[in-house]
């Protein structure tokens, strides 16, 4: 046990996904040794993301205002939806710099077990917005999990009906691997989802 | 050379947990070992090399190394995909996950062998992605089977109390099934004739009874099971109330 403030700083980092007792105690240590106006700005920043960050009304990833850079640019084409489970998955997109659409964030995926229905993720607030019928194709790029594929074919039998263009991201061999090393299910589905190579 | 604390089995994967940036704790159900939990590395990045080998509701062969707390699985081979034969059928996919859950609770110490429940799960899963029997029908016949195995079996032939042979058409939760006018509890239910029928059909097998029962037998056979099934597993199952109404 450390005295007082470090024992403090120990225990609340631990709190922290991720963290044992021994990475918390390095922390605190790398903390203590370092140069006061780099910790200023870290407990800067700690205060702010919790004063400032939201989720935007119309698409759910965090934003700063009250919608995010997304929703926000008349650039973006509002006849696209990207439906994806986390706002770690709408940067992953954009990185890409393929997708022009907007996003909507479900805030998890079906997981039973986990305690996970449908009902705790955004799923009505995504049918309100395909209700005015701007939006003609929405895009499922929920995870290539079990979880990710059982809520993406609860969505497209939900919003089927709604007469829109619904498609999955599409699921294979990942860049730079070697077949024999695919699983059956990865490998099959990368054959069922093939398509002709152009001359 | 002492013991090299590697082994290999095959098992059903009951639930994967994240772990760390890109790793998952997964428990699996397996034919020796009993129920066992590991470390899978790096399974969830796209280049994984266990890519969906190590998803829910998957049979697998597998080789796991041996740890104080957790093991690791060094290699996975999928003996068959069941997880993933379901995952676009919502009805059948939440089956599984109630399922899978019911067998990690009744395989209550880790490591224990449990062969039985092992087949019960391997079974269950086959019948459910076979698509030739309702979901819900096969989950209850699992459900029912499976209390049989942990030591609550339902008892419809006999009074729960007296043992007195014959069909009653009163039962009673806490008692363990059906019982006799003289031995009725304050509180047993009532069961219809044709509910307790497709119990009867459910738990011995009879699958051709079971398919032509009428459907509000099957919702009223459905809430006696998960009634039961709460009574003696204490806490509930999360997935129960997910599970899709027809």
């Amino acid at each position: 046990m450390y005295e007082g403030v470090v024992q403090d700083l120990i225990d609340e980092l631990g709190l922290l996904p991720g963290i044992g007792p021994k990475s918390a105690q390095r922390i605190a240590f790398h903390i203590l040794a370092a140069d006061p106006a780099d910790v200023r700005r870290l407990a800067h920043v700690l205060i702010e993301v919790k004063d400032k960050v939201r989720f935007c009304r119309i698409c759910f990833n965090v934003a700063q205002e009250e919608t995010c850079r997304v929703c926000a640019d008349p650039r973006r084409d509002q006849a696209l939806i990207c439906v994806v489970e986390e706002p770690k998955d709408v940067v992953a997109i954009e990185r890409t710099r393929e997708f022009r659409g907007r996003y909507h964030v479900l805030g998890g995926a079906i997981n039973p077990i986990g305690g996970v229905g449908p009902d705790n993720l955004r799923i009505r607030e995504l049918v309100a917005r395909l209700a005015d019928g701007t939006v003609t194709e929405l895009i499922l790029a929920t995870d290539p999990n079990t979880e990710g594929e059982v809520t993406a074919s609860y969505l497209a039998r939900q919003i089927g009906p709604m007469g829109l263009r619904i498609t999955r991201l599409a699921s294979g061999l990942p860049m730079g691997g070697d077949l024999e090393w695919a699983d059956e299910v990865t490998l099959g589905r990368a054959f069922s989802g093939r398509r002709v190579v152009e001359a | 050379m002492g013991d090299v604390p590697v082994y290999r089995d095959e098992g059903v994967v009951l639930r994967t947990t994240p772990l760390g940036e890109a790793d998952r704790i997964v428990t699996i159900l397996t034919r020796r070992t009993g129920r066992v939990r590991a470390v899978a590395k790096g399974v969830r990045r796209t280049t994984s090399r266990f890519g969906s080998r190590l998803e829910p509701a998957t049979y697998v062969d597998l080789q796991l190394y041996e740890g104080r707390s957790l093991d690791t699985v060094t290699q996975a081979e999928i003996l068959h995909p069941y997880g993933a034969q379901i995952a676009g059928d919502y009805g059948r996919h939440t089956a599984s996950a109630v399922m899978l859950e019911a067998a990690e609770r009744f395989t209550v110490e880790e490591r224990e062998p449990s062969l039985k429940m092992f087949l019960l799960l391997v079974g269950g899963l086959r019948t459910l992605v076979a698509r030739e029997h309702a979901p819900r029908l096969v989950l209850d016949a699992f459900l029912l089977r499976s209390l049989t195995v942990a030591g609550y079996g339902m008892s419809l032939d006999e009074c729960a109390r007296c043992g007195e042979p014959g069909t009653y058409p009163n039962l009673s939760v806490p008692a363990g099934g059906v019982v006799c006018p003289e031995c009725r509890p304050p509180g047993a239910a009532s069961v219809s004739a044709p509910a307790l029928r497709l119990l009867i059909a459910l738990l011995s097998g009879d699958w051709a009874d079971a398919d032509a029962s009428p459907s509000p037998a099957r919702r009223e056979a459905s809430g006696l099971v998960a009634a039961y099934l709460q009574w003696h597993i204490e806490r509930g199952l999360r997935a129960l109330p997910h599970l899709e109404r027809t």
